[in-house]
């Protein structure tokens, strides 16, 4: 029997850009999350205004100013080799920010389908997505992408990938249980019983429903990102020399701990401080999406 | 009870040989020819062949991953191409070095992380219960290798207080180990206290609202009996399951932890072996890790259901 009532119609969804206003009333009340945007904000323009800053070049050395101590000229000092820590860090942020987001973009967009389809279609398809899920979360986040990240060869690029299909079960499972509530509730069942079809049916009104905890999520899992690419980096496993990155200059900084701790501090700080903005932001977000809090 | 394990542990078989799978193909994709770095430089072109016959490197790969979880169902997890070792030999001896690390940070995590959710619940609020979440979200946002550094140069480069790096077997010398372990082993709880704290906070929160909390206040017993015997005692039951799923975070964390501190244990043999491309072990290592991450899981609801008498009825 072919529908006669639009469906559109007969399946009203949650009124989102009601909610949206909502979430964002509750997040500038939230001074803790505001500092963590404003922290990430701040990285995220000094990451891309690095070609425009009044800054010396990252990989240029000075053999005459080796293992420099802050000064006027180096405000961060000087590495191994005489490079501006600054400079390299600012040029470093690019590398950091850039993984984060990218290894977040690869989990989500792998990810979230997988658990969509699992929750969706549910039978030997949810069983077959699960069981795999299952697998990948039984090698810690970071052994699997030590593991991956050594198989497709050292390099920022395939530190983003290992990262991203290391962190993409989180996203699978997920995606699987929200799509699983949503399907519960009244306005699904409506948009099915009018017969919607599978393909609109689930994007416009699973995935919408489902974004708000993925968003959550996508937050939290780029402070963890960034600290993995750091662990690559560290272990020789990411970015490559002379190019810059926090965690590659961590590596280079402990074999100098007692004749230039410049080198290690600032790098580290500049990890721990971006991280710890994701993550008050991450927060904010939660609680602001969160409908048992009004 | 028992039947429940039966059927976790059915559950769990398809995960293994799916994790066995994925390991075993992960390792045949890596880059660079092993038998080439054995052969030594001359790469005689016999020995090549000799020692890919030896290692079955010529068959087909099926035949190879059955041979080779056969063998490892039997114990045999192969032979470390660079040390000539067996594999589980290798994984035995760095293993108690590990387990030693792991323990003594999880302890340094449970005293700190769990009194300090405690009382952030308690006070929720208030100004200590803002200290305790930033500086849990603090431990969570730094990274251990970073505060690994920063240990050695306050603590060992300028006071002088303990060892940078080495270690002591616990059985030559218990407290020299337990000394040279002791900031290692707080460098990787920092995490796992910062995860606890934030567990316990929202499980006592949780128990606090309850009707026996309100009940044991009414019958005028002491805040302390009240947070300690009812409400701690009940708020356990999430945290002993989270500190269970924790061992992968600990693995994780060991491996950069033992880098920074020159530790011979497991994290650094993975490290070693992916370097080296030490097939077998980097293979033996991943299957025991997802095999022992699978176990802590069992474990997990095991707990909860002991912990738990409403689920033990179901």
């Amino acid at each position: 029997m072919t529908s006669v009532v639009d469906p559109r119609a007969a399946a009203p969804a949650p009124d989102l850009p009601k909610r949206q206003s909502r979430v964002w009333k509750k997040l500038r009340r939230n001074p803790a999350a505001l500092l963590g945007g404003a922290v990430v904000l701040f990285f995220v323009l000094v990451a891309l205004l690095a070609p425009l800053l009044p800054i010396n070049d990252p990989t240029a050395t000075d053999w005459l100013a080796v293992r420099q101590a802050p000064s006027d000229k180096y405000l961060f000092g000087t590495d191994e080799i005489g490079r501006d820590v600054l400079s390299r860090m600012i040029w470093g942020a690019q590398a950091s920010l850039l993984a984060g987001v990218v290894s977040v973009v690869i989990a989500v967009c792998l990810g979230v389908p997988l658990g969509v389809m699992a929750g969706y279609l549910g039978g030997w398809t949810d069983a077959t997505i699960s069981r795999v899920t299952e697998a990948l979360l039984a090698a810690p986040f970071l052994i699997l992408a030590i593991a991956l990240a050594a198989f497709l060869g050292p390099s920022l690029t395939n530190a983003m990938i290992a990262i991203g299909l290391s962190a993409m079960p989180i996203f699978i499972r997920l995606a699987r249980a929200q799509t699983m509530t949503v399907m519960t509730e009244d306005y699904v069942e409506s948009a099915r019983a009018v017969g919607l079809r599978h393909g609109a049916l689930v994007t416009r009104y699973i995935l919408p429903n489902i974004f708000p905890p993925i968003l959550v999520q996508a937050t939290l899992t780029i402070a963890t990102a960034i600290i993995a690419e750091a662990s690559l980096s560290f272990l020789g496993l990411g970015q490559q020399a002379p190019a810059p990155s926090w965690g590659s200059m961590l590596n280079i900084a402990k074999n100098f701990l007692e004749q230039a701790p410049w080198m290690a501090l600032y790098p580290g700080a500049a990890i721990f401080l971006v991280v710890l903005g994701f993550n008050l932001l991450g927060d904010g977000l939660r609680d602001a999406l969160d409908p048992r809090d009004t | 009870m028992l039947a429940f394990i039966g059927r976790r542990l059915l559950i769990a078989i398809p995960t293994i040989i799916l994790i066995s799978i994925f390991v075993f193909t992960l390792q045949k994709l890596l880059p660079g020819d092993p038998i080439l770095v054995m052969a030594g430089e001359e790469r005689d072109p016999e020995v090549i062949a000799f020692l890919r016959e030896k290692y079955r490197l010529n068959d087909p790969v099926i035949v190879q991953y059955f041979a080779w979880i056969g063998a490892a169902l039997q114990g045999d997890l192969g032979i470390s191409l660079r040390t000539n070792q067996p594999v589980l030999e290798l994984i035995a001896e760095k293993l108690p070095v590990t387990i030693q690390l792991a323990t003594m940070a999880l302890v340094i995590a449970m005293v700190i992380g769990i009194p300090a959710g405690v009382l952030s619940a308690y006070k929720k609020g208030t100004w200590i219960d803002w200290v305790a979440n930033v500086v849990a979200l603090s431990g969570l946002s730094v990274p251990n290798f970073w505060l690994g550094i920063m240990m050695i140069l306050l603590v060992s480069v300028q006071l002088g207080w303990l060892p940078a790096s080495g270690y002591q077997p616990f059985s030559d010398d218990p407290l020299q180990s337990i000394k040279t372990m002791l900031m290692p082993a707080f460098v990787l709880g920092t995490a796992i206290a910062a995860t606890l704290m934030r567990h316990t906070r929202s499980a006592m929160l949780s128990v606090l609202k309850s009707d026996y909390i309100r009940t044991a206040r009414a019958k005028g017993l002491s805040e302390r009996i009240v947070l300690v015997k009812h409400a701690l005692r009940n708020a356990l039951v999430p945290i002993v399951t989270v500190t269970t799923l924790l061992f992968g975070e600990l693995l994780a964390g060991a491996v950069l932890t033992e880098q920074i501190f020159t530790i011979p244990g497991f994290g650094k043999l993975v490290v070693d072996a992916v370097f080296n491309r030490d097939y077998a072990v980097v293979q033996g290592i991943v299957l025991c890790t997802g095999v022992a991450f699978i176990f802590m899981n069992l474990l997990a609801d095991v707990a909860y259901r002991v912990l738990n008498p409403r689920m033990r009825d179901q």
